[in-house]
C-alpha cells in the first residue's frame, strides 16, 4: 500500500520531560488509524508535530510527500483536522465559519458556496446556517467543525477524540460521516479516542502509545491476540497497566478549567 | 491579501456583534471624564493651568484606545486554544499576514472606540480648536492602537494562559496610562517622573492628541508623530516575529 504518512524516529523533548521517544511508524493512503493511549502518553504532541504546530526534537516526517518541519505550507494543504479543543468562533455563524475556512484554503470563489452547500447537508446542518455558533450544542459544533476541515478537499483528516463528551447517539452519527468520506473519497483517517469500542469497529489498524513509545501496533485482532485478552480494552489495560496517570495540569487545562467555569470567553 | 483581509473583517464583526461591550467599555472613560474633568477642574484652574475637561479629555481618549488595544492582542492566548487563531496556525498561509491583519482588526476597534470617547467628551463640554485638528488626531488615535495592539500581541505570544493578566494590567497597562502625562501637565515635575514619562510611548500619543486637538503639546506633534511612528513600527516587528514562533 502507497504510504501517506512516514514518522521515524519521531521525538519530542519538553525541558528533561520526554513526551515522544523515538516512535517510528506509517500510514496507508485510505486507511483509517487510531493512535491510542493513556491521558498524557503523547499522542497530542504527536498529532500537532504532524499537523506543523511543534517543531519535533529528533527524527523524521513526512505527509502526503512533504516534510512538517521543511515545507510546512504544503503539508497544511494536504490535511485537515479536528482539533481536541474546539477552534470555532462563536461570535461568528456557521456559514461565516466555513467561509473563513474556504478564504484561508484559497478555495477558488465560483466553487466555495457550493463546497459550503454540499458539506452543511452532510453535517445536516442546513438549517443553522446562519445561527451564530455560540447558541450550538456540543455536537453541532463538532459537526461543523468535521464540515470545516473537509471544505478544502485534504488527504489526510486527523480528529483527536472527536467524540469525547457527545451522546451515543452523535458519536455514532459522526463515525457514520467519517466512515462514508473514508469509503467513498479515500480520505485517509488519523483518530485518537478513548473508547475502545470505537477503535475496534472504525480502525484498520491501531497504535498503541505509552510514555511516548508505541507499545503495539497491528488491527484489533493482532492485539487480542498479542495479548492473549478478549476484548480491545482488556488488550489496552493489559499493554499499558492499571495504573491512573498522575498528570500534571497544563496550562491548556488550566484555561479548559476556565471556560467551563465561565462558560466561554470573558 | 485575502488572509490580512478576513481577519480583519473577522475582528470587526466579532466587534459589531456585541454592543453590550462597547457599552460597557465606555463607562470607565466617561467616568474619568466627569469625576476627575469636573473635580478637579476649579483646582486646576485656580492654578492658573486652564480648563481641566480640555486638558483631560485627550488623555482619556489616548487611555480607551491603550485599553481595548492591550486587551484585543492578549485575546490571543485565548483565542488559540479555544479559537479561531487555532484554525489559522494550520492554514497555508503566512503567519505574517494573519498577525497583520488580527492587529488591524483590533486596531481599528480600538481606534473606533477612541473615537467614541471624542464624541462623550464633547457631551460634558470638551471643544477641540479646529476640524483639520481632528482629522489629524485620528492619525494618532490609529497609531496609539496599532502600536498597543503589536505590544499585547507580542506579550500574549510568550504567555501559556491568563495567569499572567494582573500581573499586565497593574504592572504595565496602568503604569503606561499614570505614567503618560494623561492626566496631569509634565512641567515642572520631578526629574525622576520626568524622565520616566520621557521613556512611556502613550506619552508621545498623549501629546500628540492633545496638541491636535487643543492646540497645546509638550514634545511638539512633529515630534510626537516621528516617535510614535517609529515606536508603532518596532512593537509591530516584534510583535510579527514573537506571533511567527508560536508553538502550540
Amino acid at each position: 500500500m502507497e504510504k501517506i504518512i512516514r514518522v521515524k524516529n519521531l521525538t519530542k523533548k519538553f525541558r528533561n520531560f520526554v513526551a515522544v521517544d523515538h516512535i517510528s511508524f506509517d500510514v496507508g493512503l485510505g486507511e483509517i488509524f487510531a493512535f491510542l493511549g493513556p491521558n498524557g502518553a503523547g499522542k497530542t504532541t504527536t498529532i500537532k508535530m504532524l499537523t506543523t504546530l511543534l517543531a519535533p526534537t529528533d527524527g523524521t516526517m513526512s505527509l502526503n510527500g512533504a516534510s512538517p518541519v521543511d515545507d510546512p505550507n504544503r503539508v497544511r494543504e494536504s490535511f485537515g483536522i479536528v482539533f481536541q479543543d474546539q477552534s470555532l468562533d462563536e461570535e461568528l455563524t456557521a456559514y461565516e465559519n466555513l467561509h473563513f475556512h474556504g478564504v484561508l484554503y484559497r478555495v477558488p470563489k465560483d466553487e466555495m458556496s457550493k463546497r459550503i452547500t454540499e458539506l452543511l447537508t452532510i453535517v445536516e446542518l442546513t438549517e443553522r446556517k446562519d445561527s451564530l455558533v455560540k447558541t450550538f450544542s456540543g455536537g453541532m459544533r463538532r459537526r461543523l467543525e468535521i464540515a470545516r476541515g473537509l471544505l478544502h478537499r485534504p488527504k489526510v483528516f486527523f480528529l483527536d477524540e472527536p467524540t469525547l463528551g457527545l451522546d451515543p447517539q452523535t458519536r455514532n452519527r459522526i463515525w457514520a460521516y467519517i466512515r462514508k468520506l473514508n469509503a467513498e473519497q479515500h480520505i485517509t483517517i488519523f483518530f485518537t479516542t478513548h473508547y475502545m469500542e470505537e477503535a475496534e469497529k472504525m480502525a484498520n489498524r491501531i497504535a498503541v502509545i505509552d510514555h511516548g513509545k508505541i507499545v503495539a501496533l497491528g488491527t484489533a485482532e493482532q492485539l487480542k491476540k498479542q495479548t492473549g485478552k478478549p476484548t480491545l480494552e482488556e488488550a489496552f489495560i493489559d499493554l499499558t497497566g492499571h495504573e491512573i496517570r498522575q498528570e500534571s495540569a497544563t496550562s491548556a487545562d488550566t484555561m479548559r478549567m476556565a471556560r467551563r467555569m465561565w462558560g466561554g470567553r470573558s | 491579501m485575502s488572509t490580512i483581509y478576513i481577519l480583519w473583517l473577522r475582528q470587526v464583526k466579532r466587534f459589531i456583534r456585541r454592543p453590550a461591550r462597547i457599552v460597557g467599555s465606555l463607562g470607565q472613560p466617561l467616568l474619568f471624564l466627569v469625576a476627575l474633568g469636573f473635580g478637579l477642574s476649579p483646582v486646576f484652574a485656580a492654578a492658573g493651568q486652564g480648563n481641566y475637561i480640555e486638558f483631560l479629555a485627550p488623555g482619556i481618549i489616548a487611555m480607551s484606545i491603550l485599553f481595548t488595544a492591550i486587551f484585543s492582542g492578549i485575546e490571543i492566548i485565548w483565542d488559540r486554544q479555544f479559537g479561531f487563531l487555532k484554525e489559522t496556525l494550520v492554514a497555508p498561509v503566512s503567519r505574517l499576514h494573519i498577525m497583520i491583519g488580527r492587529t488591524l482588526g483590533g486596531a481599528t476597534i480600538a481606534s473606533f472606540q477612541g473615537l467614541v470617547v471624542l464624541v462623550l467628551s464633547l457631551l460634558v463640554g470638551f471643544r477641540p480648536v479646529s476640524v483639520g485638528g481632528v482629522g489629524i488626531a485620528f492619525l494618532f488615535m490609529f497609531l496609539i492602537a496599532m502600536a498597543f495592539t503589536s505590544l499585547g500581541t507580542a506579550i500574549a505570544s510568550k504567555l501559556d494562559d491568563m495567569q499572567g493578566f494582573q500581573l499586565i494590567m497593574n504592572f504595565l497597562v496602568m503604569p503606561l496610562f499614570f505614567l503618560s502625562g494623561a492626566l496631569f501637565p509634565l512641567d515642572g515635575l520631578p526629574a525622576a517622573l520626568k524622565l520616566v514619562v520621557r521613556i512611556n510611548p502613550l506619552s508621545y500619543g498623549v501629546d500628540g492628541l492633545r496638541g491636535t486637538l487643543t492646540g497645546l503639546s509638550h514634545f511638539g506633534v512633529a515630534s510626537d508623530f516621528a516617535v510614535l511612528l517609529l515606536i508603532t513600527g518596532f512593537l509591530l516587528a516584534i510583535g510579527s516575529y514573537l506571533f511567527s514562533k508560536i508553538q502550540i
